[in-house]
């Protein structure tokens, strides 16, 4: 998928960024602060930004860019407007997380890490969502939904379209 | 700001519009007589129970309370009950009835019977909170008459968004005395002779950690919470963190006087939306109380906390990993020439310990060293927060003195297995543990025992397996995660990890050959001994504890092509057994026409043809299809 950055529609969020910046600089360590709030801002971490970090921080790019892809939730691509992550920890693993990816990548007709083309939902396999209880889980948009059946994933994202 | 003597009456204060969550603390139902006219509805805001919107049940709680004009009722949430498995869970007190499974609609029916009649809704009784006919007080559940509670103390009882509660249990207590009271060196030797180890996994003495940082002179010293709580199926510190910030914030400051330091850090990761949000608003109630900042109760002690958020990354749970992604770069461990507790973040003296380990530490300093130690093993003083899942019947958090053995854990408070299955193996540690076989269920649960039979304590998840699960998948799972996790600095762990899942692998589709067991013997020696850090040091684990416990798995995956689990996809065959009807169903959805059979006669799979997508097993209305 390609696509550009839109600098006049950014306008603001990138101002946002930049007050985040000047009123944190005093802190150390801002650089995973500044990704965390990109990421935020922009619901990905635009390759423009990083150049912006980058001057404003004097670090290179490239140790910038080697931090960024370190970090398994930080995404240089954008992600849907729905963001589901499927939880494979050990509890759902056993219970059959797998089961739930596998119907979620049908229903959407997307893989695992990948958008839908009409960018409403986006699907991650994550680390251990700590919900083992409920397991099996996944999270849209920072809501947990547990004890998932396969008929109830399908009931879920229909509530989302 | 406030002073000590503030303090106390925030304290008694509080504690007088506590009086029914008191009653959480008490053993017996009151019968009606003894039931005061004021009640409480205690709803679970735990990671399990918040999901179903706990905030919406309040509001409808409230909503009915007011239509039938009910005065003295308190609708309040609180953090997590550990019963994650019959969630929503919700208590009334005085009385200590302990409802589950509580959906939307039964709220109606809970104010109108129990509040207004008083009459026990017995169809929403916890399983366990009735015993012929008799209901019991939810103290005396079985999933929570086993359990102690130190580092959960305040979970399930005060409200997490109020600092006041917390104060009114103790809660910042410990901290005045320490200040006011004690030098540095009294808080670290209590600390020392409770014998509280790292609850983090390693069990590393806190007391001596401590002073080894407080003896180190430097101008700047820094106390850091790992909460970076990574390995899948533990959700303990989670469950801390959520229903009782204050305690670890608490447990923070005393080491930062204890050893001299002015800031703290809680690096968090990110998959933990909710705790971030409560931990943000406990510091910013305790800083406004002055119980965080500067010159905290008057004294010339100033300690403050910051939260860093983590990104995914498994690896920053190692201490020196972490302390690089503060820093602001890749998270990779660092060589230990020197101890962190000399050079540690920034190059200055750190303690970093885990958040259980902090929110045991009040309790220690105001109840003493010996109260500790007299909680547990020689070994291992105090309690465990564990965090059961799989296939267990009670999933969810249980708090137990250290010493309880496995099957207590298992079978008296986890219920036994799911379905009534057949107990497999326990999987404790996460990716650095291993599988413990039913042979060693009666081991006690402490940092010595579980080491010594080829698993580690781990920071307490507890993955139960049945006799579904196939012991070669779950070390292939756990390899697979450790590959990708791997930082890919020392080579080891880089390569090695890859290669041993590239054999696990193998041997899962049924290609294995008969070198790969050795094979895999030799790696895991390789990896053990010359990895950098503790990720790579214990990755093998899950594959030595399995190939020791559970050989004969990976021989008849090997040499007779064959799953006795009946997990692995690849070594299984569809079989239709004489229960077909004939319907044909299965025939019509076989993608590949591997079905052959008339009307009303028995099917046969052609196993040549057949891709194993269990599409017949799916559709088959009288469960013909089995896999064998």
């Amino acid at each position: 998928m390609k696509f550009n950055f839109n600098w006049e529609g950014n306008r603001n969020k990138i101002q946002k960024l930049m007050d985040f910046m000047k009123e944190n600089r005093s802190k150390k360590g801002i650089l995973m602060m500044a990704l965390h709030e990109t990421q935020d801002l922009f619901g990905y971490i635009p390759l423009e930004i990083m150049e912006l970090i980058s001057k404003e921080l004097k670090t290179p790019l490239s140790e910038i860019y080697g931090v960024a892809t370190f970090y398994s939730q930080f995404s240089l691509v954008p992600k849907g407007e729905n963001v589901i992550g499927v939880c494979l920890g050990t509890a759902c693993y056993v219970k059959g997380g797998q089961d739930i990816l596998a119907k979620l990548e049908e229903l959407l007709a997307i893989k695992e890490g990948q958008t839908t083309p009409d960018g409403k939902f986006s699907i991650d396999a994550t680390r251990c969502l700590g919900a083992c209880g409920l397991a099996p889980v996944m999270m849209i948009n920072n809501k947990i939904y547990g004890k998932l059946t396969l008929d109830k994933v399908e009931e879920i994202i229909n509530s989302y379209r | 700001m406030i002073t000590v003597e503030e303090l106390k009456k925030i304290r008694e204060n509080t504690l007088k519009k506590m009086d029914l969550k008191l009653h959480k603390l008490q053993e017996e139902i009151l019968d009606k007589e003894g039931a005061l006219n004021k009640k409480l509805i205690l709803i679970c805001g735990g990671p399990g129970c918040h999901s179903s919107n706990v905030e919406e049940m309040k509001a409808r709680f409230e909503k009915r309370i007011l239509e039938k004009g009910l005065i003295h009722v308190e609708v309040s949430i609180a953090g997590c009950f550990g019963l994650c498995e019959s969630g929503p869970n919700i208590e009334v007190y005085p009385e200590g009835i302990f409802y589950s499974r509580v959906k939307m609609d039964d709220i109606d029916e809970i104010v109108d019977k129990h509040l207004c009649e008083n009459v026990v809704v017995e169809r929403l009784l916890n399983e366990g909170a009735i015993e012929s006919g008799k209901i019991k007080h939810v103290s005396q559940v079985n999933f929570y008459n086993k359990q102690k509670k130190i580092a959960l103390r305040n979970c399930g009882i005060i409200d997490y968004n109020d600092i006041k509660e917390y104060i009114a249990l103790d809660g910042y207590q410990a901290l005045a005395k320490a200040i006011t009271e004690m030098t540095q060196e009294e808080v670290i030797n209590m600390v020392k002779d409770s014998n509280l180890r790292g609850r983090g996994g390693a069990g590393f003495p806190t007391g001596r950690k401590w002073e080894t940082a407080f003896k180190y002179d430097a101008d700047q010293k820094y106390v850091i919470c790992n909460a970076d709580e990574g390995d899948p199926g533990a959700f303990m510190d989670r469950s801390i963190l959520e229903g009782d910030p204050h305690s670890v914030l608490e447990g923070m400051a005393l080491c930062g006087y204890a050893i001299g330091a002015e800031q703290g850090y809680i690096y968090i990761r990110a998959e933990y939306p909710v705790a971030v949000e409560r931990l943000k608003i406990a510091i910013k109630q305790a800083k406004e109380m002055g119980l965080l900042g500067r010159n905290i109760l008057g004294t010339d002690f100033s300690f403050d906390i910051e939260l860093r958020l983590g990104a995914g990354a498994f690896v920053c749970g190692e201490g020196t990993a972490l302390m690089e992604s503060i820093e602001g770069r890749r998270g990779m461990p660092r060589p230990k020439v020197e101890r962190t507790a000399h050079k540690g973040l920034w190059g200055k003296p750190t303690i970093i310990n885990n958040v259980e380990t902090f929110a045991n530490v009040p309790p220690i300093l105001l109840k003493g060293a010996d109260w500790f130690r007299s909680i547990g093993t020689e070994d291992s003083s105090g309690t465990k927060v564990f965090a059961l899942g799989g296939k267990v019947k009670n999933t969810g958090l249980v708090e137990v003195p250290m010493g309880t053995t496995l099957r207590e854990i298992i079978f008296d408070i986890g219920g036994g297995i799911e379905k009534d299955r057949k107990f497999k193996a326990v999987q404790t540690g996460g990716p650095s543990g291993g599988c413990i076989p039913e042979e060693y269920l009666d081991t006690p649960v402490d940092f010595g025992s579980l080491s010594k039979i080829g698993s580690i304590m781990g920071s307490g998840g507890m993955i139960v397996l049945d006799e579904s699960d196939c012991m070669v998948d779950i070390a292939r799972f756990f390899l697979d995660f450790t590959v990708d996790e791997s930082c890919g600095k020392c080579v080891p762990c880089r390569e090695g990890t890859k290669r041993m899942l590239e054999i696990l692998e193998r041997i899962t589709a049924g290609e294995g050959r008969a070198e790969d067991l050795d094979r895999l013997e030799s790696l895991a020696e390789i990896i053990t001994s010359g990895s950098l850090c503790g990720l790579g040091q214990t990755a093998a684990n899950p594959v030595i504890s399995t190939l020791k416990y559970f050989r004969d798995e990976y021989e008849a995956h090997i040499y007779d092509k064959r799953c006795p689990a009946g997990a692995c996809q690849a070594l299984l065959e569809f079989y239709i057994t004489d229960k077909c009807i004939g319907c044909t169903k299965c025939a019509r959805s076989c993608p590949v026409s591997a079905i052959r059979g008339k009307v009303k006669e028995r099917h046969v799979i052609d196993t040549e043809k057949c891709i194993k997508c269990g599409a017949c097993m799916e559709v088959c209305p009288v469960g013909a299809v089995i896999k064998r």
